[in-house]
């Protein structure tokens, strides 16, 4: 009896339709290198997460001032800086500013950047032309110059960094989204939305806006990546985190006048910046991937 | 305009920033009148009531935009050198590091980008690969900070900073110290130039040299897929031959855009590399303008490398012709 029905049952479920993010997760977790990439940075965000209830000490105010320059021992394991803190403790808690900052930064990149792209891609005539022009002066100037020239007038702090980091993100969402509006305006299914009395927003949210999700997700991936290394690096420059916050690129700086005494000062910070970020560089190309229709074939 | 208006519309009096805080009003407002910053920002409406047309274009940006048509940048606060003065006399530091950067980039890229290619899904493949993604992944400074401390400080086999040491001599022709050396035939300063090149040059090439690497290896994957690759095979071309005259040239067309956009990350990342290892070109003195505050240079200096970011990409784009003959401008 059962025999009889299990070739009925197998059609059934070949009928209904899968739904392709059930898909490419499927897929995803068959990719080896995009489950480095998630642990490491699952990793990150859980030690971040703790960082306020499990501290050995405090990153910005315990000194001990005997261990000052402390090379890495069983007390201090990656050693102590030049005022006694504990490397380790400041690392931790480096990662929770620089993924925060990361993560801000590319979510304010994303709204404002998608939002610049409905508007140019479906409003179209002098507003695209308008938003097109000031994305062309803004991806004139290489990220990291842009960002460095508006902090350097904004003054050094940690939120003008995630500003101007953001900024600099904004014309790639922009580009983005447009480029997905502008193929899909005048598509069939958009013009019979259309005609079935659909409003303009009902038919970017339902119709235009999931079409982007895709190429959105694998890029803004790929930019959180970025963005660490850009808050670490105005951080570095003294454009970003103020002393004493524990951020990496001011650990590495901090580090780098001390940098023959205490080596240790620099090389930590910057291994867990190059973790974090190979950690959203495998996850973004795995997304990619995932999510490319070319590749998916 | 952009770098204008993000340099004005800021907060806080460059009067103060220069004078400080103890400074009398006086000695202030005529720092501001030398400056021109008792004028209007964008118009001069006032003016233009009394003295018409002429007088509405006496303010702050349009002054700033007729001096800069004439290639005039400003002072620098502080030492009053103009601007272009010093752009000129550190440009050639600038672009001799970023061209000895860009062509490690590329000599090493291209190549390995194409043995990953062809080896693709083999160890080798993903022995680039790993190296092409932890190149993405550094920060450029901390990558210069572990390389002096690696071949100059520990090893000593090459110097921490610095274009020349300081027993070195040399008569400066073009700025280009390798170049000058050549000319002047000093063999001696060659050798030191190269050997203060090395590391600065490694360092801000790592970035570009992982993206060729990944560009060039997808791009040849694309076109060893092609049909007269596959064509080229079965006639019986040896395989040397495919890859590098059949299908190398085809896949160059996406690595030249991506080695000219690479130049944005090496002009960029050379203020990071320059202020690493005190090299002394745009990056570096920019850098110092940052710390003082000194406006006109941080104007000048991120307007000229986005000039010159512009005028890069324009070479590409012209060069896709030379690349492939199917393009042409008209």
């Amino acid at each position: 009896m059962s025999d009889t029905l299990t070739p009925v049952n197998d059609a059934r479920a070949a009928d209904k339709p899968r739904s392709p993010w059930r898909d490419g997760l499927r897929r995803f977790f068959r990719h080896p290198t995009g489950i480095v990439g998630l642990s490491i940075i699952v990793f990150f965000l859980t030690i971040s997460i703790l960082a306020p209830v499990l501290r050995p000490y405090d990153a910005a105010r315990d000194r001990d001032l005997r261990a000052r320059l402390a090379p890495p021992s069983a007390e201090h394991i990656f050693g102590a800086d030049e005022l006694g803190r504990d490397i380790f403790t400041r690392v931790w808690h480096g990662g929770r500013v620089s993924l925060r900052v990361g993560l801000i930064a590319v979510a304010l990149a994303v709204g404002v950047g998608t939002f610049l792209g409905l508007v140019a891609g479906y409003v179209g005539g002098w507003v695209d032309t308008g938003i097109v022009w000031l994305l062309d002066i803004l991806l004139a100037f290489p990220g990291i110059l842009l960002a460095i020239a508006i902090v350097a007038t904004l003054g050094p702090s940690l939120t003008n960094a995630l500003i101007a980091i953001s900024i600099t993100q904004i014309p790639i969402y922009t580009r983005i989204v447009r480029s997905v509006v502008l193929s899909l305006r005048e598509s069939e299914y958009v013009q019979a939305a259309r005609a079935l009395g659909s409003g303009s927003g009902r038919i970017v949210a339902r119709h235009i806006l999931p079409n982007s999700l895709s190429p959105l997700i694998v890029q803004l991936t790929l930019s959180i990546g970025v963005a660490i290394l850009d808050v670490a690096a105005l951080g570095f420059l003294g454009l970003g985190a103020q002393p004493p916050t524990p951020e990496w690129g001011l650990m590495i700086r901090d580090g780098f006048s001390q940098f023959l005494r205490a080596p240790w000062m620099s090389i930590f910070p910057g291994v867990a910046i190059f973790l974090s970020v190979v950690g959203f560089n495998l996850l973004g190309d795995a997304v990619r991937d995932v999510l490319d229709p070319r590749l998916v074939e | 305009m952009l770098i204008f208006a993000i340099t004005r519309l800021v907060p806080g009096d460059p009067a103060i920033a220069l004078l400080g805080q103890r400074s009398s009003e006086e000695a202030r407002a005529q720092l501001r009148i030398e400056l021109g910053l008792d004028q209007p920002v964008w118009l001069n409406f006032e003016a233009f009531a009394e003295e018409g047309p002429r007088g509405l274009v006496r303010a702050q940006y349009p002054i700033y935009m007729s001096r800069l048509v004439r290639g005039d940048l400003g002072r620098s606060i502080f030492s009053r050198i103009p601007v272009t003065e010093s752009l000129r006399s550190r440009f050639p530091a600038t672009i001799e590091l970023t061209l000895f950067a860009m062509a490690f980039a590329v000599f090493v890229g291209v190549p390995a980008g194409v043995w990953a290619a062809r080896h693709r899904g083999k160890i080798q493949d993903t022995a680039v690969m790993t190296l092409a993604l932890s190149g993405v992944s550094f920060p450029v400074f901390w990558l210069a900070i572990i390389l002096i401390y690696v071949f100059a400080v520990t090893l000593g086999w090459l110097p921490p900073s610095g274009r020349l040491s300081v027993a070195t001599q040399l008569e400066p022709i073009t700025g280009l110290y390798v170049l000058d050396a050549i000319l002047r035939g000093n063999g001696a300063a060659l050798v030191d130039a190269l050997r203060h090149l090395v590391l600065p040059a490694l360092a801000l090439g790592t970035i570009p040299l992982a993206i060729i690497v990944r560009m060039t290896r997808s791009s040849m994957l694309e076109v060893l897929s092609q049909d007269y690759v596959r064509t080229a095979r079965s006639k019986g071309v040896i395989e040397r031959v495919v890859v590098n005259k059949h299908a190398l040239r085809n896949a160059l067309l996406p690595v030249v855009t991506v080695i000219g956009l690479s130049f944005g990350s090496l002009l960029s990342g050379a203020i990071l590399t320059e202020t690493v290892f005190s090299w002394p070109g745009i990056g570096r003195w920019v850098y110092d303008a940052i710390s003082a505050r000194d406006y006109p240079i941080i104007q000048g200096g991120v307007l000229f490398v986005a000039f010159i970011f512009v005028l890069v990409n324009l070479i590409v784009d012209l060069s896709y012709a030379l690349i492939d003959p199917r393009i042409q401008y008209s």
